[in-house]
C-alpha cells in the first residue's frame, strides 16, 4: 500500500481545479433574492424565488446572536456570525414549497416558496 | 440555557462519534495518542480558521467555496478510512495480539497512526466551524447572560462525555472482535461522510446528475430529530436522498469491501509462501 496522503492531496487538488474551472466562466448575473435573520427571526416569512433558474439567497444575520440558515428539503445550511452576510448558489430548483428554519434558534421558520 | 446547550452538544457529538470510533480501531498501535492530540488540535485551529474565514470562504466559487471545502475535507477523510480499513483487514489480527509477528503492524503503524490523525482533524473541522461561530458569537455579543454560555460549555462537556462512553463502551470488546466492529462500523461511516461530500458537489453545481429524490422518509424519522441526527452521524442517515447519494453509498460500501477482500487474501497468501 502507498502512503495515504498522497491520493487524497491530488483528489482534493483535482476537485478544485474542476470546480475553479466550472464557476470561473460563469458570470455572475444571476438574481438575488435577500432574506434577513435576527436573533430568531427569518424575514421575509415567506421567501419567493424563482423555479428552475440560478439565483443567489443571499442571507444577511442583523441580530446580536450566531444564526443558522438551514433547510433539510433543500439540503442547505449556512451558519453566520452575528452582523454577518453571506450567500447560498442555487443552480436549480422545482416549482414548490420548502421548509426552512435557523437551526440555533429551533423557533424561527419560514417558507421558501419556488415559481 | 437549555437551548445552548442542546445546539452545543448535538455540534459535538457529531464530531465525537466520528473519533471515538477512530480511536477505538486504532487500539494497540503505538504512539497513537500523540497523533489523536496531533488530529484534535489540527482539527480546532483549521475550524477556527474555517469560521475566521467563512464569508471570504463563502464567496469563493461564485458562492460555491463553502460547498467545495466540505466536500474536500470529506473526501480527504472518506480515502483515508478506506485505506485504514483495507490495512487493518491485513494488519488487525497482530495488533489485536493473536500473532506473534507483529513487526510489520509496528512499522507501519505510525503510518496508519499519522493517516487518522487526519481523519480527526477532518471531522473537527467540519462539524467545529459550526460550533466555533456559536460559541464565539455567544461570547463575543456580550448580550447573552451567564446561564446561556453556561449552557453552551456544559453542552460541550455532554458531548465529549457521551463520545467518551461510546470509545469506552467499543474499547471494552474482546480484542478478538473490536477490530472485526469498528471495520464494520468505519465501512458504514465513510459511506455516509462520501454520500455527504456528493451532495455538497451537486449543491456547489459540480455534479449535475442523479439529482432526484429516491425516498422521502422524514415522516418516519425525521433527519432532524435526535435518531436522525445520531444515524446521520453514524451511518449518514438522509431522510431525502438522492439517487447520486444512493449510487455513492453503495459504491464505497461495494470498493471498500471488496479492498478488504483482497487485503486479507494478499496477507494469507504472503503466509503461506513464507
Amino acid at each position: 500500500m502507498s502512503r495515504p496522503p498522497r491520493p487524497a492531496r491530488i483528489a482534493a487538488a483535482a476537485l478544485l481545479a474542476t470546480a475553479w474551472a466550472m464557476t470561473a466562466a460563469r458570470a455572475d448575473d444571476m438574481p438575488v433574492i435577500k432574506v434577513e435573520m435576527r436573533d430568531g427571526l427569518i424575514l421575509p416569512a415567506v421567501i419567493e424565488v424563482p423555479a428552475n433558474t440560478r439565483f443567489k439567497l443571499e442571507i444577511a444575520n442583523t441580530g446580536q446572536s450566531p444564526v443558522e440558515f438551514e433547510s433539510a428539503e433543500l439540503k442547505r445550511e449556512k451558519a453566520l456570525a452575528a452582523g454577518s452576510t453571506s450567500a447560498i448558489v442555487f443552480r436549480t430548483l422545482d416549482p414548490g414549497t420548502y421548509q426552512v428554519f435557523d437551526d440555533f434558534h429551533p423557533d424561527a421558520k419560514a417558507t421558501l416558496v419556488a415559481r | 440555557m437549555i437551548g445552548a446547550f442542546v445546539i452545543a452538544f448535538r455540534e459535538v457529538i457529531e464530531a465525537g462519534l466520528i473519533i471515538s470510533i477512530v480511536l477505538a480501531a486504532t487500539r494497540g498501535i503505538p504512539g497513537r495518542m500523540r497523533w489523536v492530540l496531533l488530529g484534535v488540535a489540527g482539527g480546532l485551529a483549521g475550524a477556527g480558521l474555517v469560521a475566521l474565514f467563512a464569508e471570504r470562504i463563502s464567496n469563493a466559487f461564485e458562492g460555491s467555496g463553502q460547498d467545495i471545502l466540505n466536500a474536500a475535507v470529506l473526501i480527504v477523510a472518506v480515502l483515508l478510512l478506506i485505506w485504514h480499513n483495507t490495512w487493518m483487514s491485513k494488519h488487525g489480527k497482530e495488533l489485536a495480539g493473536e500473532l506473534r509477528a507483529a513487526g510489520a503492524a509496528v512499522r507501519s503503524g505510525e503510518r496508519e497512526a499519522a493517516a487518522l490523525s487526519i481523519v480527526i482533524g477532518a471531522a473537527i473541522l467540519r462539524e467545529g466551524a459550526e460550533l466555533v461561530l456559536f460559541l464565539y458569537g455567544l461570547v463575543a455579543s456580550g448580550t447573552s447572560g451567564a446561564d446561556i454560555q453556561f449552557g453552551a460549555f456544559a453542552g460541550i462537556g455532554a458531548g465529549i462525555l457521551l463520545s467518551a462512553v461510546t470509545y469506552l463502551g467499543l474499547a471494552s470488546i474482546p480484542s478478538r472482535y473490536v477490530f472485526s466492529v469498528t471495520s464494520v462500523l468505519i465501512v458504514f461511516l465513510a459511506a455516509g461522510l462520501a454520500a455527504q461530500a456528493a451532495q455538497f458537489l451537486a449543491n456547489a453545481g459540480v455534479v449535475d446528475i442523479l439529482g432526484h429524490t429516491l425516498w422521502n422518509s422524514s415522516g418516519l424519522i425525521a433527519e432532524t430529530s435526535w435518531p436522525g441526527r445520531i444515524l446521520h452521524a453514524l451511518v449518514g442517515y438522509t431522510d431525502r436522498p438522492t439517487a447520486l447519494q444512493g449510487l455513492v453509498y453503495v459504491a464505497t460500501i461495494a470498493v471498500m469491501v471488496g479492498l478488504m477482500q483482497w487485503s486479507a487474501v494478499d496477507k494469507r497468501r504472503a503466509v503461506q509462501a513464507a
